[in-house]
């Protein structure tokens, strides 16, 4: 390679840092003050293990506050959906304990961790809605399966829901999920995820695939969520400046630990390298 | 780089793994039958997939094999002049062989590949998960209904497909060979009656034909639901779990028939 191209390349790859700070600097001059969260532990991942044919996790450890949103951020394949699914215990850790509310649930059956999975809501990446069934009955199926609603209390609970996430009752709830949009489904995902109230909410890369003004949505309902409900929320995200807008704490997983945990002001100044890399490579 | 022992050790330990595998969700979705909640939509629902969707298929090829039958043994009766036996001949076979094999295959072709097909999509798209999320466990959902509806619509899938290839086989006998259909359907009776009889008015031809197809509903649809269910590898895998589903089912069909032909045969002989 010649040393002008070598220049030239650097040249490209400082101006593109350059704009991604003054992209996260403007976030975070735009960030709303966070409302305040309770002390209570609501997750817990103490020193959690896991591989598969290889380590996927290392003494993985941090904790969510009531009311806090955790935004887990890495590269891609570094085990960030791994830690949804050990928070759902669809995963169990290999060491180390996952606690909600203060329960060790690596410890539970199959029909207990059931039971546990009642009080979170989860936004898949691609919605992740049943495709046989219409959005009403997307959104009506926690219920149904969960509580005692008649159909009359079922059907105001969707439309409220659906109202929440900021679309038609009377246009979509007869709509199968493959006559919406991408933005729609993934809307209706939290709709469903919300439906039985659920105190904490998981989402797996709520806006990865949507436009600018679609992830834009997403985010603010997700921080409506916060706000309004005081829902205790992890997002597993890719998306830096959604990530620098809505997370209390930032979780960065590198080299299957947690490289930081801080707030997004924290994240912005710290010095670490591969912290800056990352977020001028974003 | 593993010895050819240690990749021997390796195949041999996956393949014990997705034998116990498949007893234990068999072992799961029998045992939800009887768990609260019953998911009674689902389970007409998939009556209505498995049974009354493959009538088509099942009238079809049960009676070109009931009119194949009667005409190739009306040849070989002929050169012993028994023609007349016909009817004998063909109902024998329906009722203990084609009928609740043939369904058997049809339904693995039809109803199987479909179920394999549509629990990988769920599987790929993370459907499977989110069932999971909203705390459902996803055997009782989709895998008990769906084996119990197997369960009881492939034995009446197998009856219309014998009576329908007893029929094809009176239109032949009638129609080509010269036999009055009284004298076919005598003789009919007179094989199923022939063979005895359990409690005396449940004739022992069809204690074998309704066994059949019972297990083979079984192995259908826990062959599908357990490849369906375990599908990896997007749109690709779920191409390889339906194929897996029919081959695999075809086989434990035609294999398990033979041992289940020895076994009633056995029991069920005077």
């Amino acid at each position: 390679m010649t040393d002008e191209r070598r220049k030239e390349g650097r040249r490209i790859s400082e101006r593109s840092e350059e704009a991604a700070r003054a992209a996260i600097r403007e976030e975070l001059a735009d960030r709303e003050p966070q409302p305040k969260t309770g002390d209570e532990s609501v997750i817990e991942l103490d020193h959690v293990s896991l591989a598969f044919d290889q380590p996927i996790l290392e003494d993985v450890s941090f904790t969510a506050r009531k009311g806090e949103t955790i935004c887990v951020v890495g590269e891609s394949g570094t085990g960030k959906s791994t830690i949804l699914k050990l928070i759902l215990r669809l995963l169990v850790p290999d060491r180390g304990q996952v606690r909600v509310f203060g329960r060790d649930i690596t410890a539970l059956t199959f029909t207990e961790a059931l039971e546990v999975r009642e009080k979170m809501g989860m936004v898949f990446q691609g919605a992740a809605l049943f495709d046989s069934m219409t959005v009403f009955e997307n959104i009506a199926y926690p219920l149904r399966e969960h509580t005692d609603l008649d159909d009359d209390q079922i059907e105001q609970r969707v439309r409220e829901k659906l109202e929440f996430v900021d679309l038609d009752p009377d246009k979509v709830m007869e709509q199968l999920p493959s006559e919406l949009s991408g933005g729609m489904r993934k809307r209706v995902g939290v709709a469903r995820g919300m439906a039985d109230n659920p105190q904490i909410m998981l989402y797996d890369e709520p806006t990865s695939g949507l436009d600018p003004l679609t992830t834009g949505t997403i985010t603010l309902l997700i921080l409506k969520l916060q706000r309004e409900l005081g829902v205790t929320s992890v997002v597993v995200s890719h998306d830096i400046r959604s990530v620098f807008r809505m997370a209390t704490k930032v979780a960065v997983l590198h080299n299957r630990h947690i490289d930081f945990f801080g707030t997004p002001e924290e994240m912005a100044a710290s010095d670490d390298s591969y912290l800056r890399d990352f977020l001028g490579g974003y | 780089m593993p010895t050819f022992a240690e990749r021997l050790s390796s195949a041999t330990r996956s393949k014990l793994a997705s034998v116990q595998g498949y007893f234990a969700l068999a072992g799961r979705a029998i045992g939800f039958i009887f768990v609260r909640p019953f998911y009674a939509q689902d389970f007409v629902q998939q009556m209505d997939k498995i049974g009354v969707k493959s009538l088509g298929i099942v009238l079809l090829t049960g009676f070109f094999t009931g009119m194949v039958l009667a005409l190739q043994s009306s040849v070989q009766l002929q050169a012993f002049g028994i023609s007349s036996l016909v009817g004998r001949l063909v109902a024998g076979s329906m009722i203990r062989e084609l009928g609740p094999v043939l369904a058997g295959l049809m339904v693995a072709g039809r109803v199987g590949s479909g179920i394999a097909a549509q629990l990988g999509s769920m599987r790929v798209t993370e459907q499977i998960d989110a069932l999971n999320t909203l705390g459902t466990d996803p055997i009782k959902k989709l895998v008990t209904p769906r084996v119990l509806a197997a369960l009881v619509m492939l034995p009446i899938l197998t009856i219309i497909n014998d009576f329908v290839g007893i029929l094809g086989g009176n239109l032949i006998s009638t129609l080509m060979i010269g036999i009055p259909t009284s004298q076919y359907w005598r003789t009919v009776w007179e094989q199923i009656a022939g063979d005895g009889f359990l409690f005396r008015f449940i004739p022992n031809d069809f204690i074998q034909g309704l066994v059949k197809p019972f297990v083979f509903g079984g192995i259908i649809s826990i062959s599908a639901c357990y490849f369906g269910l375990n599908t990896t590898g997007g749109t690709e895998g779920v191409g390889q779990a339906t194929t897996r589903t029919v081959v695999l089912s075809s086989i434990l069909i035609l294999v398990v028939d033979y041992f289940l032909t020895q076994i009633l045969l056995s029991m069920l002989s005077p």
